[in-house]
């Protein structure tokens, strides 16, 4: 090679480097993306799933009948008028269901938000500064778990009444002890790191560590136990309000409508099976949703090895 | 290992107290429990209702109450409850006997299904066994407990009816026993009460079984793929001494951590297992102090369920140092 076209190559610089690593740069999120879509399954439910919240909520809009209608036949099975029949007032089923499906949706993602930002704060806060804080804070997480979720749930709501948003607050605070749980030996194992000390040797704040360093570096963990949220949040909102304790009429969620139907499985299945069906549905596909992130997320922790 | 278990005994105490004052705050001043007493039809006589407010000790601000409800407790009385004809001890111990029967009993045998599932799943990887048993566990995770109950419970009804016969019966649907026996001979009663519990201790056992057996499968293969079980099977030793002696031993200790964390869950499931099959139970209790407003009920409820919890992660904790000698507690 002459001189010349050493020192043009050298100007350039960068076309240099690209020919030598012809691959595109990817960031961990594309990496992320292209694992999870590879996972059949998971994109498949992902899929379902917001068919599912596009129904519950463009299907209710568009739907001829609101949850609230009484129309003229009761009692009905399934047809071309009722696609999911009729209860003994008179109510549409498809659009109570939709109905249901609705407020379920909303509490359990609630339930995912409010259970992963509270669990977060609470694990990293407690991992991070350790000793004393540590102890305090493990002990109550200890404290909640416990006790068995749902009788404290049913406790709770019928001292702070029924609105989904009370609902949310309750299921939510106490999945976040099991967050903490998770989030603070996730901090545990990155605080000792190398990154961290540099931050704290340039002088970062502690909230800065933690929310800036720390957190995102343990967001894998994070999204994957979010999702799984969702369906825990759903599991427990249907029992609550099967129980009566959880949502009430008038408004309606999918375990509230098993429960009106539990005296009429014989005689009207259909009010019995559908809200189930869509319960089982939404945990399934969430479930499954959860799998592929994990495989996404942490390709070592691959529970179906490719 | 003695030692170890009093210690952790006694540090969980602090914790059950602290979290009793926290429930009982919030209890307390949740609502009137003589509220059904006030706006009865004649009206109640005004001394009545003091004489009732008096026994519960509502006259007293709640932080004393609740310094009286320990005192009671800590000498074996749970207090009064808003009930007068009800006492809460005899209560809460007669229906933690008719729920821990459900609860363990549904226990066992959702770890026996977990571990043949998950041990089969993960000797036959891929094969259709694997899948199916796959697909029943991802079904039975999703799966709301109250739905499968109602569910066994109709399909028992319905298998009932097959005969035409209405008072044939091969399944009991309804209550933790039967309130009469022709002839109430031990064995009778033996049999009546587990007839009664098929049906809601395989609805709990179903739903309990299916992550557990996702654990046992997953934690069966990394121990398959290890070295000393590469090592047994090189020494010639029989396929199936290496699985049940050098395997599945190791491979246990998971499942165990995670059916002790799960205890509380399974309770809770038993509340509404119980609920659905109209037991006498811990999960009646629970819901009829919740709607009578029943502080000092609702306490004991809460009170004897996470002393339970504490002893079964106890039990948990010293079976590791069985499971796995390297694990000393001293």
């Amino acid at each position: 090679m002459t001189k010349e076209a050493e020192t043009k190559q050298l100007k350039v610089g960068t076309p240099v480097k690209a020919a030598e690593f012809s691959v595109k740069e990817r960031s961990q999120l594309r990496i992320v993306i292209s694992r999870f879509l590879r996972h059949r399954l998971a994109v498949a439910s992902l899929i379902t799933f917001l068919l599912m919240v596009l129904l519950a909520y463009g299907g209710a809009a568009l739907w001829k009948y609101t949850y609230t209608d009484i129309t003229p036949d009761n009692s009905q099975p399934p047809s071309l008028a009722h696609p999911f029949g009729t209860d003994s007032i008179g109510h549409d089923s498809l659009a109570q269901v939709l109905r249901g499906l609705q407020q379920s949706i909303k509490i359990a993602l609630m339930v995912a938000v409010i259970a992963t930002v509270l669990g977060t704060a609470w694990g990293a806060t407690a991992g991070y500064f350790g000793r004393h804080v540590d102890n305090a804070l493990m002990r109550l997480a200890d404290l909640v778990i416990i006790l068995p979720g749902i009788a404290v749930a049913a406790t709770l709501a019928s001292v702070g009444g029924g609105s989904w948003l009370t609902i949310a607050i309750i299921i939510g605070g106490l999945a976040s002890a099991t967050v903490s749980r998770v989030i603070r030996g996730v901090v545990l194992s990155l605080r000792e790191q190398d990154f961290i000390e540099a931050a704290r040797a340039l002088g970062a704040s502690d909230a800065r560590i933690i929310f800036r360093h720390l957190v995102p570096n343990a967001m894998g963990p994070l999204i994957v136990n979010a999702t799984i949220l969702v369906a825990v949040g759903i599991l427990a909102e249907t029992a609550l309000s099967f129980l009566g304790f959880g949502v009430r009429t008038p408004d309606i969620s999918l375990g509230l409508l098993i429960n009106q139907a539990e005296g009429a499985v014989r005689t009207r299945p259909w009010l019995f099976y559908f809200p189930g069906v869509f319960i089982i549905l939404i945990a399934l596909t969430i479930n499954f949703i959860g799998d592929g992130l994990r495989d996404a997320f942490d390709p070592r922790q691959t529970r179906v090895r490719q | 290992m003695i030692a170890y278990a009093i210690r952790r005994l006694l540090i969980s105490i602090p914790v059950l107290i602290v979290s009793s004052f926290l429930v009982f705050a919030m209890i307390a001043n949740s609502g009137d429990p003589l509220e059904a007493l006030r706006v009865t039809n004649p009206p109640t006589p005004p001394e009545t209702i003091a004489l009732e407010a008096k026994r519960l000790y509502l006259d007293l601000p709640w932080y004393e109450r609740y310094w009286v409800w320990l005192t009671n407790v800590l000498q074996g009385d749970f207090g009064p409850s808003v009930n007068i004809r009800e006492d809460i001890n005899t209560e809460i111990w007669t229906r933690l006997g008719v729920t821990l029967r459900l609860v363990l009993i549904a226990m066992g045998l959702a770890l026996v299904l977990a571990i043949i599932a998950g041990v089969t799943s993960a000797v036959k990887q891929y094969s259709k066994t694997d899948y199916t048993v796959t697909f029943f566990g991802f079904l039975f995770l999703a799966t709301p407990t109250f739905w499968l109950a109602i569910l066994l419970k109709e399909l028992g009804i319905t298998a009932n009816q097959v005969d035409g016969d209405p008072d044939s019966r091969i399944f009991y649907t309804y209550g933790d026993r039967s309130a009469f026996l022709d002839d109430p001979t031990a064995w009778n009663k033996f049999t009546d009460v587990t007839g009664h519990m098929i049906l809601p201790t395989i609805s709990l056992a179903l739903i309990t079984f299916a992550s557990w057996s996702r654990f046992q499968r997953s934690s069966m293969l990394e121990v398959l793929g290890s070295d000393y079980v590469r090592l047994a099977r090189a020494k010639g030793l029989r396929w199936r001494k290496v699985l049940t002696k050098h395997a599945l031993r190791t491979a246990l200790i998971p499942l165990v951590t995670v059916s002790a964390l799960d205890f509380a869950g399974i309770l809770g499931g038993a509340v509404i297992t119980e609920t659905i099959f109209g037991w006498a139970g811990m999960g009646q209790y629970l819901t009829d102090s919740i709607r009578t407003r029943d502080a000092y009920a609702l306490m004991a409820w809460l009170l004897v369920a996470g002393t339970i919890v504490v002893i079964v992660n106890l039990i948990a904790d010293l079976l590791y140092g069985v499971l796995d000698p390297r694990i000393r507690h001293d």
